[in-house]
């Protein structure tokens, strides 16, 4: 009888579920992670011999719907050419029938897990190419919907990737707009978000009434499942919730606030506001807010009171104010002497 | 390529045409009654055997006689027949009627030998004891101990029939190549890559994926079939194989 250790019990259960890659390029190193739709595995590509990323469909959710939205999102991400999102290398079916893609191997941590050690004002810049990166999405006529710091790496040289374009929502060409809206909705065939494949729930167009996003970051009119509703605005909604946690270190509200931050605080509501049409029209336009804080300058969300402005114009121009003062008290000093 | 659907755990019907250990358990054919029960209590004499130790800290040898005085007292009478597959998962199940068989057997303070000594069961207790021994602390819910020592006996159950069905069919590196890679202990030691299986096997890196991704296919499938006889229902066997084979995050 085969003596079974507790780790060789361990592997057994991993390896079952592990993808057949036989007669292709890819030799499986072990589990990475593991979401509603999908398990990703450290892969080795023997061709090239690097480390690349697998996304397999998971054996329990391995429907033609949900193949169908596997390299749906796949296409999107080979769509999305841009320095903060993960390349896709190819793209391919397992003898088993399950669907995968294979991408760029991102080292890093995930966002929440970077802001604990890191200096608000690091954040900020970072959240700056957060936005730069999804701006860029939504002018490629793509929605992401599940916009949240565990979706969001810094690897170890600060560089941003937004991942998991799972429930990306796809313009069609002639809905886009000018500023970044991706309104259109044609291209949601094949897609009811990983809450609804969760559940069991068939696939098919994004029906109304379906909710796709995380609670705390996902736009109120996704958590009504408000289909027709949601464009570019609604990232815009949860890059503030994002902005919300990297400023006070949870996702919700602090009762007081310091002084210096209220316009961040300004800028995140703004951000979150329930109705599309108060936020910031897009990710650039409120990138470029946050850029003004960091800036020193005045912030368009925030209605500046004359004492916080005074500080901020002292603090901003501190060492000239500095030197002007030092030059007047040594003028003085001398007029004073010499008057003696 | 021929790929048995169980490998890909689409979820397969329950299947009720097939070997059921819980049906032919209440059959009325002595021999199919008696063969259940050995199916029976080869899956879950381990996990019994380890309750009873562990549990209700018994001592080796009490262990050993109320393990096999638990399926003797399962053959010989109605100890299943409460059992409602939509209500709880056979395990549990059992479980419970194993606290109450041996709560019953501390209250008549003393055991009732069915067996004058004699055991039916094959029970290696002394392998079982080695990993006890090995394996330190055991876990503190009783359950999730259980669980686990059940998952042992079936995944031994598809490994030794996976073996003998390479041995049959003249698959014996195949066996070899997935025993190196999947099951030998490898304590605080790197798993060999393809690479050095190929170079231990001589044979092609290519060859090493074939032979892993059949051997895997293979085990999954019989522990699949082991596990579907086992279970009251479909939902309960779809439940208990995405347990069993669920991957946990790094």
């Amino acid at each position: 009888m085969t003596r079974i250790s507790d780790a060789a019990l361990e592997r057994l259960r991993d390896v079952a579920e592990w993808p057949e890659l036989t007669g292709n390029r890819y030799e499986i190193v072990g589990a990475l992670g593991q979401g509603g739709m999908g398990t990703v595995f450290l892969a080795r590509d023997r061709e090239l011999e690097r480390e690349v990323a697998l996304k397999v469909l998971r054996a329990v959710a391995s429907t033609p719907e949900m193949a169908l939205r596997l390299r749906r999102e796949a296409r999107i991400l080979a769509r999305l050419e841009h320095p903060g999102i993960v390349p896709v290398h190819d793209v391919g079916r397992l003898p088993d029938g399950r669907v995968y893609y294979v991408m760029k191997l991102v080292r890093g941590v995930r966002l929440d897990q970077y802001a604990r050690a890191a200096v608000l004002t690091d954040l900020l810049r970072l959240f700056l190419r957060i936005c730069e990166t999804i701006g860029f999405a939504h002018a490629q006529g793509v929605v992401h919907r599940d916009l949240k710091p565990g979706n969001i790496m810094v690897g170890a040289f600060g560089e941003v990737l937004v991942m998991d374009w799972g429930i990306a929502k796809v313009a069609e060409e002639a809905g886009r707009r000018s500023g970044g809206r991706a309104d259109g909705n044609a291209a949601d065939k094949a897609d009811r978000g990983r809450k609804a494949g969760e559940q069991g729930h068939p696939l098919g167009d994004t029906a109304p009434g379906t909710v796709l996003g995380t609670p705390g970051f996902m736009s109120p009119e996704q958590e009504r499942g408000d289909v027709e509703q949601i464009d570019a605005r609604s990232d815009v909604y949860s890059l503030g919730a994002v902005l919300r946690l990297l400023v006070t270190g949870s996702e919700g509200h602090l009762a007081r606030l310091p002084a210096p931050l209220r316009p961040l605080r300004a800028i995140w509501r703004k951000a979150m506001a329930p109705i599309p049409g108060d936020r910031y029209p897009s990710a650039q336009a409120l990138a470029e807010d946050v850029a003004r804080y960091l800036d020193a300058q005045p912030v368009g969300a925030y209605e500046e009171p004359l004492l916080e402005k005074g500080r901020r114009i002292i603090a901003k121009y501190q060492t000239p104010i500095l030197l002007v003062l030092a030059y007047l008290a040594m003028r003085i000093l001398f007029l004073v002497t010499r008057g003696m | 390529m021929n790929h048995d659907s169980a490998f890909t755990d689409q979820p397969r019907g329950f299947p009720l045409t097939r070997h059921s250990v819980l049906i032919e358990l209440r059959s009325d054919d002595r021999e199919k009654r008696e063969r259940a029960w050995e199916s029976l209590a080869a899956a879950y004499w381990r996990p019994v055997y380890c309750h009873v130790r562990l549990r209700w800290h018994a001592s080796r040898e009490d262990a050993q006689d109320l393990t096999q005085d638990f399926f003797l007292r399962a053959l010989g009478g109605n100890f299943f027949e409460g059992y409602e597959p939509g209500r709880a998962r056979f395990r549990t199940f059992l479980r419970t009627c194993l606290d109450r068989f041996l709560s019953n057997e501390q209250r008549n303070a003393g055991r009732e030998k069915r067996g004058g000594g004699i055991s039916f069961l094959p029970i290696d207790v002394g392998e079982v004891e080695a990993d006890l021994l090995a394996n330190g602390e055991p876990a503190s819910d009783p359950d999730q101990l259980f669980h686990r020592e059940w998952i042992r006996s079936l995944f031994t159950l598809a490994v030794d029939a996976l073996r003998e069905e390479c041995a049959a069919t003249g698959k014996e590196v195949q066996f070899s190549v997935f025993e190196r890679a999947d099951l030998l202990p490898i304590e605080g030691a790197e798993r060999p890559s393809y690479r050095d299986l190929a170079e231990e096997f001589k044979i092609p890196v290519t060859q090493v994926t074939n032979y892993l991704a059949f051997a895997r296919r293979e085990f999954r499938r019989l522990a699949l079939e082991r596990l579907a006889s086992l279970c009251g229902s479909e939902e309960e066997y779809q439940s208990e194989a995405r347990e069993l084979f669920g991957i946990t995050s790094p």
